[in-house]
């Protein structure tokens, strides 16, 4: 779960490390208040979305009074940011936070994310701050810095020392630096964090390090032990359709095609997904339904497939194993019949009892036929679509 | 022969008293798979199907001589279960187990580097060695003994591929499911390593999928000689998009590693033999290894 720029600078103060003074705002007159509740010359509006890439389409602005501080939320509050990052639909904004403008002297990275080839976590930092870190590591690899984290030792002050004066901190503020280091690895170690980013990290006239922006991504396996953050978790984003397979225990990814699909495994899902596009079709989503594959589950898994409006045909491919392709197979046509399916069905049950399945679906009446390989199912599922149109 | 389990292995499976556990542990035994103790804290004494029940790990190594652990146990409890395996002198744990936080596993596999146990797992089907020897939850009559290596990062998708193989008349060795997450046990290249010693195996076949770069540093394993058996190779996601989780904590796209593409590329580079369309991998390695 990706967090906030607010709610990350929260974390981030409350852990010792410096951020400008800020206030959330919800209405442009909220953000006219905070400007003169911040009571600098010059603010920052910042639109509070879960994707980066805002300042390049609008999403940050200067401002030098609380009129004009009001005047950018207005043009932020509400609509719709379409970043690199945003994905298709782009994201709403529904906060702005308002920050004092800060004079920089220098720009640094610095991040903290996990190797998974090694298995530990490696700070990231870099001179080069306030710009794509991935873009960085292309261009000028030398430039991005990396030091090694022992998972059971935890960071120690001498590598944290090492980078500040090979990020060229400068000889008055290595202390500065190393102490933010220090921290930052506790927040990543306490957070249950997958990433942890300050990009920018500044340095001001006054020889602070400040926090400009910040990104943090939860890992959802650790929210058991986080009833805190799990609380932070901004469902507004979330497509309707994701969110209601999520509280079904579904995994959904809504995607841009016409061909719904509903697999039991991930691996068998993606393996799906390509099916369709190797046939010529586009497929409308990711849908693992899971091991168990209940009749309660598929059915609820029909009726997300079946409320995307963009999908006009529906391809099932299940391997049985401990589950029986004929359960399944009964489970299916109860949910069709019971939801009304009026786009094609296309169904591949595989393994346990596959052969009694396709029985039951055949003499079920409803518009399903059965597929006995994966490449048939996709040819069926594409021509399907090609013949009611 | 096979890798790392055979008809001698003696499995231990921690979470034997849990609806998981119990079913699996049947499951196992119906196959043959001598499991001689479970354990869970707090039900030492009891038993499971004809199965002793021991409160630890430990006391259930020292008497039954258990060497394999399989772990059923909720995500909360997993890490400290590979621990206690690993501690209690196990040899080969493998974790079901999905939805660990990736920092205990960062923590595990440090542990594990004290120890002389191997780790396959979290989030994965298991291992087995077709006629001998079922450890996980994969449905056992879809294999068949014989001589191909199976390595993969999924589950259903593992069993579409072994079902292929052994309807083409091809059997396996062994075939490890090594798991869908980011920090993970036994690797790829871990896997190629113990394959390439093994003289039942003729070839290997790998299914893996977006996410990391294990694919692409078996590639360089067997660019650099390493493993010189012939390889086939499906990769899922080529449709995924990035920063998109599909599924499994480890199957995302970010910073434009990861891609389907580039393993594809690596491997097909190293001279493994691509399979694009999955209906066809029964067909591919059969039409190979004849």
């Amino acid at each position: 779960m990706r967090l906030h720029e607010y709610q990350a600078k929260d974390i981030l103060r409350k852990a010792g490390i410096k951020t400008p003074r800020g206030v959330t705002a919800s209405s442009p007159s909220e953000a006219g208040e905070a400007f003169s509740e911040i009571g600098a010359p010059i603010a920052v509006v910042k639109a509070q979305i879960l994707a980066g890439g805002r300042g390049k389409v609008g999403g940050v602005k200067a401002v030098h009074s609380p009129e004009e501080a009001q005047y950018a939320a207005s043009q932020m509050i509400g609509r719709r940011l379409f970043t690199a990052q945003s994905g298709h639909e782009g994201l709403v904004v529904r906060k702005v936070l308002v920050e004092e403008g800060l004079t920089v002297e220098k720009e640094f990275y610095l991040g903290i994310a996990i190797d998974r080839e090694c298995a530990r976590p490696v700070i990231i930092a870099s001179a080069a701050g306030g710009m794509d870190i991935e873009e960085i590591s292309r261009k000028e690899p030398e430039k991005v810095l990396r030091e090694y984290i022992e998972p059971v030792f935890g960071l120690q002050p001498y590598q944290a020392r090492r980078l500040a004066y090979e990020v060229g901190a400068g000889p008055d503020n290595i202390n500065k630096f190393v102490d933010i280091l220090l921290k930052l690895h506790i927040v990543f170690l306490v957070s249950d964090l997958e990433l942890i980013e300050i990009n920018p990290l500044v340095l001001v006239e006054s020889d602070e390090l400040i926090a400009l922006d910040a990104k943090m991504v939860v890992d959802d396996n650790a929210f058991f032990r986080h009833e805190d953050l799990t609380k932070l978790a901004d469902i507004s984003d979330m497509n309707p359709l994701e969110y209601e397979a999520k509280s079904a225990g579904l995994k959904y990814i809504k995607l841009q095609g016409s061909i719904g699909c509903m697999v039991n495994g991930a691996g068998l899902a993606m393996a799906t997904m390509d099916m369709i596009k190797a046939c010529g079709g586009e497929p409308a989503n990711f849908l693992d339904v899971g091991g168990g594959a209940a009749a309660g589950k598929i059915k609820r898994a029909l009726g997300i497939l079946l409320s995307d409006k963009q999908v006009e045909a529906v391809l099932i491919n299940i391997f049985g194993g401990i589950l029986r392709c004929d359960e399944l197979a009964k489970g299916i046509v109860a949910a069709a019949s019971e939801l009304s399916v009026s786009v094609p069905m296309v169904a591949r049950l595989e393994g346990t009892n596959s052969l009694e399945g396709a029985e039951i679906l055949r003499k079920s009446g409803l518009n399903i036929s059965f597929a006995g390989s994966m490449r048939e199912a996709g040819e069926l599922a594409v021509a399907s679509i090609k013949s009611n149109a | 022969m096979g890798i790392l389990i055979n008809k001698d292995t003696r499995v231990l499976v921690q979470g034997i008293t849990g609806h998981e556990g119990g079913f699996h542990a049947k499951q196992m035994l119906e196959y043959g798979t001598d499991v001689v103790a479970g354990v869970t804290p707090g039900k030492g004494g009891s038993s499971v199907l004809g199965v002793p029940v021991y409160d630890t790990v430990l006391k259930a190594v020292k008497d039954t001589g258990a060497d394999a652990s399989v772990i059923f146990v909720p995500a909360e409890y997993a890490s400290d279960a590979i621990l206690e395996a690993a501690d209690a002198g196990i040899s080969l744990v493998v974790c079901i187990t999905e939805g660990i936080p990736v920092h205990d596993m960062m923590v595990v596999m440090r542990a594990m580097v004290f120890t002389d146990s191997r780790l396959v797992g979290p989030n994965c089907p298991g291992i087995i060695t077709p006629g001998q020897c079922k450890i996980g939850i994969m449905p056992g009559y879809i294999h068949k003994k014989g001589n191909i290596g199976v390595i993969s990062r999924s589950g259903t998708l593992t069993y579409e591929a072994v079902f292929q193989l052994t309807k083409s008349g091809l059997g396996q060795s062994t075939c490890i499911g090594i798991g869908g997450d980011p920090v993970k046990g036994m690797s790829f290249v871990d896997c190629l390593e113990l394959f390439q010693d093994d003289p039942d195996t003729d070839a290997v076949l790998m299914i893996g999928e977006i996410g990391g770069q294990g694919e692409e540093l078996a590639a360089k394993f067997i660019t650099d000689g390493k493993f010189t058996k012939p390889v086939f190779a499906y990769i899922a996601g080529l449709t995924a998009p990035e920063g998109r989780r599909m599924g499994h904590a480890g199957a995302i796209i970010s910073g434009g590693v990861g891609t389907a593409k580039g393993k594809v590329d690596a491997l097909a580079e190293a001279g493994a033999t691509m399979i694009n369309n999955p209906s066809d991998i029964g067909k591919i390695v059969y039409n190979n290894v004849k």
